[in-house]
C-alpha cells in the first residue's frame, strides 16, 4: 500500500531541509577552502569568484601543522591501541566469567562515562605536577601524559562496547576451542578475537576518532611541541587576521582520516553504538 | 637446543591426531583457575585506578583545601580550609556564588532545549526513513556527517559562519534577505546562546538517529502489516505503534544525551574560547575557566565535586523513575 501524499510531501519537505542544516558547514569548508584570503575576509559568496588551491600548501607553513599532525597521530593512536587491549582482556572476563566484584566492575566503568571531563583534569593535572617535582619526569606537557588522560574517556566506552560485541560470540565456539585443548588464553585468541574482529575495529575506530576531536585535555596538558590538531587549528588567527581559507581547509584535512575511516565502518560502528541503548 | 622439542606450532595438530592424548603439561590448577578473571581485569584495574578513581579522591580532597597559585607547586601540603570553597561556592549572593548560580541556569536551559530538539529531529529523521526509498542509503551517510567530523574542525567552520562582517548567516539574514538593520554579532552577547544550540543541535542529531533507527528496525513488520489491515493509515501507524514501541529506547537515549549536553566543553571552548559569553557560558567552561584562569583550584574543584553529586543525583532518579515506570506498564 503506498503512502498516502501528505506524507510523502512531509517526508521530502523535512528530508530536504535536514540535508541542507547538515551539509551547509560542510559546503562552507570546501568552498571557503579554495577561496584567496581577500574573498574569505570580506563578505561571505556563495559562489566563489575565483579558485585556488594556495591554501593547501600554506596551510603547513603557516603554522607547524605537519607536527601537530604527528602529536595527534601518536596520541590518538597510542590511546586506541591501550585502551582496546586492555579492554579485550577485560570485557572477555566480564563475558565468559563469573567472579566477585563483577557488578561492581561493571557499574565503575559504566558509571565513568558519564562524567565530565573537566572533573578528571585538575586533579590529573596535579599528579602530574608532582610526579614531575618528585621524580623530574615531565609528564605534564609530554605525550605519555596525554595518552594517560586520554584513556579516561576512551577505556571505559572499549570495555563496555568489547562486552557486547564478545557477549554476541557464541559460547559453543569457546568451549569448543577448550575441548580442542586451547587454554582460556588460547580461546581468547584463536576463536573469541577473531569472531569479534569487525567489532573490535569498530571500537578502535570510534577510540581514535574521539581521541582525535579531543580538545579539553590537550588544550591544558600540551605544550609547543607536544600540541595536537585541536589546539593547533588556533594557531592561523593572528592579531591582525584570521587566515579563514587556510582554517577551512586545514579543518577538511584533518577530518579526511576520521571520516574516512568512520564511512567506511559505519556498518559496525552503527551496530556497536546502539546494541547497548536498543537492547 | 630446540631440535629435540616439538615445534610449538604443531601442538595442536599432535593433539588432534592423538585425542586421548595428555594435555598441556601446565595445567592450571585450582587457585588459578579463580583468581584467571582477576588476572585478565588487572590491567584494566590499574588503569581505572590510575585515570579515574585516585583522580576523583584527589578532587574530593582539593576541594576541601585552599589551593590557589602559591601552593600549586606543592599541593599536597596547602593548608585545609575546612567548608570554605563550598561555602564560597554556594553562597549565591556574593560574585563567585551567583556566577555559578548563573552558570548552572544557563546549561540547564541549553541543555533543555539541545536534547530537545536532537530528540525531536533525530525521531523524525528517523521515522520518515523507516522505509525504504530511492537515496536512502546515501541521506544515511550524509546525516552521519556531523558525528564523524572532529569536533574542532566542525565548530571553527560554525564560528566561521557565524562572523558578524564575513560570516553567511549574516550575509543571507542582512545583505539577501534584509531581515535586520545592521549585522548582529552571534559569538558575543545574548545571541550567543542561539548559537551555541544551533551548533550543538547540528551535533548531536545524528545520535539521536542512530538510535532511533536501531530502535525501529525491533519493530516486529507485522504489526504495521495488522494495523494497515484494520485500516489505520501511516500517520495512526506512527502515532499508535512507532512511537510507543519507541519508549524504552527513548529512556536511555534522553539520558546519554543530557549527559553529553550537559557535560559538553568542546562546543562552547571552540565556538567562544577559553572565556564564553554570559548567555552561554556553561558549567564545563565556568569550571575550567574558574580553576585555569585564576588558578583558584580549591574552588574549582568544589564546583567539579558539586556537579558531579548533581549528575549523581539526577541520573539515579532518573533511573528510579523510568525503570519503575517500564515495571508499572509491564504488570
Amino acid at each position: 500500500m503506498a503512502p498516502p501524499k501528505s506524507f510523502l510531501v512531509s517526508r521530502l519537505v523535512f528530508l530536504t531541509l535536514l540535508t541542507g542544516f547538515v551539509l551547509l558547514p560542510v559546503y562552507v569548508m570546501i568552498s571557503s577552502s579554495l577561496k584567496p584570503l581577500q574573498d574569505v575576509s570580506g563578505k561571505f559568496q556563495w559562489i566563489p569568484s575565483g579558485l585556488t588551491i594556495q591554501p593547501y600548501f600554506d596551510i603547513w607553513k603557516t603554522v607547524p601543522l605537519g607536527d601537530y599532525f604527528m602529536n595527534s597521530l601518536i596520541v590518538a593512536g597510542a590511546a586506541t591501541v591501550f585502551s582496546v587491549v586492555i579492554a579485550i582482556f577485560a570485557a572477555y572476563a566480564v563475558s565468559r566469567y563469573s567472579f566477585r566484584g563483577k557488578r561492581l566492575f561493571t557499574v565503575t566503568v559504566l558509571s565513568t562515562q558519564m562524567f565530565p571531563g573537566i572533573l578528571f583534569l585538575l586533579p590529573l593535572f596535579l599528579i602530574y605536577v608532582n610526579i614531575g617535582n618528585a621524580t623530574g619526569i615531565a609528564l605534564f606537557g609530554s605525550r605519555a601524559g596525554l595518552i594517560l588522560t586520554y584513556l579516561t574517556f576512551s577505556l571505559p566506552f572499549s570495555i563496555w562496547m568489547l562486552i557486547g560485541y564478545f557477549d554476541s560470540v557464541p559460547r559453543d565456539l569457546d568451549e569448543a576451542a577448550k575441548v580442542d585443548g586451547c587454554g582460556p588464553l588460547g580461546a581468547l585468541f584463536r576463536v573469541i578475537v577473531p569472531a569479534a574482529i569487525p567489532g573490535i575495529v569498530a571500537v578502535a575506530v570510534y577510540a581514535f576518532m574521539t581521541a582525535w576531536g579531543e580538545v579539553l585535555f590537550a588544550s591544558v596538558m600540551t605544550n609547543d611541541a607536544t600540541r595536537t590538531l585541536a589546539v593547533g587549528l588556533q594557531g592561523y588567527s593572528t592579531q591582525n587576521d584570521v587566515y579563514w581559507n587556510q582554517v577551512m581547509a586545514a579543518s577538511l584535512v584533518v577530518s579526511l582520516p576520521v571520516v574516512g575511516g568512520f564511512l567506511l565502518l559505519q556498518r559496525y560502528l552503527v551496530t556497536g553504538l546502539t546494541a547497548g541503548a536498543v537492547k | 637446543m630446540t631440535t629435540t622439542a616439538p615445534p610449538r606450532t604443531g601442538k595442536r595438530t599432535v593433539r588432534k591426531d592423538h585425542p586421548g592424548a595428555a594435555p598441556r603439561t601446565r595445567r592450571p590448577g585450582r587457585l588459578r583457575r579463580i583468581s584467571l578473571p582477576y588476572l585478565l581485569l588487572l590491567p584494566a584495574l590499574v588503569l581505572e585506578l590510575l585515570v579515574h578513581l585516585i583522580p576523583m579522591v584527589i578532587g574530593i580532597v582539593v576541594s576541601f583545601k585552599e589551593l590557589t597559585q602559591f601552593y600549586l607547586r606543592d599541593w599536597s601540603n596547602a593548608p585545609w580550609s575546612g567548608l570554605d570553597n563550598y561555602s564560597l561556592t554556594v553562597d549565591f549572593d556574593a560574585p563567585v556564588g551567583e556566577a555559578l548560580l548563573s552558570s548552572f541556569f544557563t546549561t540547564c536551559l541549553f541543555t533543555f532545549f539541545s536534547v530537545g530538539l536532537c530528540w525531536l529531529i533525530g525521531t523524525a529523521a528517523a521515522i520518515f526513513m523507516q522505509e525504504t526509498f530511492r537515496g536512502r542509503g546515501i541521506l544515511r551517510t550524509i546525516f552521519l556527517v556531523p558525528y564523524a567530523l572532529p569536533v574542532y574542525a566542525a565548530v571553527i567552520t560554525w564560528a566561521f559562519m557565524f562572523q558578524r562582517d564575513n560570516g553567511l548567516v549574516n550575509h543571507v539574514i542582512h545583505d539577501q534577505l534584509g531581515l535586520t538593520d545592521s549585522p548582529p554579532f552571534w559569538l558575543i552577547g545574548d545571541n550567543a546562546f542561539i548559537t551555541l544550540l544551533v551548533v550543538s543541535v547540528w551535533k548531536g542529531w545524528p545520535f539521536a538517529f542512530l538510535i532511533m533507527m536501531a530502535g525501529l528496525q525491533n519493530i516486529p513488520r507485522e504489526i504495521y502489516e495488522a494495523a494497515a489491515l484494520d485500516g489505520a493509515g501511516v500517520w495512526q501507524q506512527i502515532r499508535r505503534i512507532t512511537l510507543p514501541s519507541l519508549r524504552p529506547v527513548n529512556q536511555v537515549l534522553i539520558l546519554v544525551l543530557f549527559l553529553w549536553t550537559f557535560n559538553d566543553f568542546n562546543t562552547p571552548f571552540v565556538l567562544f574560547g577559553k572565556s564564553a559569553p554570559a548567555s552561554a557560558d556553561l558549567i564545563s567552561i565556568h569550571i575550567y575557566q574558574s580553576s585555569f584562569q585564576t588558578w583558584n583550584f580549591g574552588t574549582g574543584s568544589a564546583m567539579s565535586v558539586l556537579l558531579l553529586l548533581f549528575l549523581l543525583v539526577v541520573t539515579g532518579l532518573y533511573l528510579l523513575f523510568t525503570s519503575r515506570g517500564r515495571s508499572a506498564t509491564d504488570a
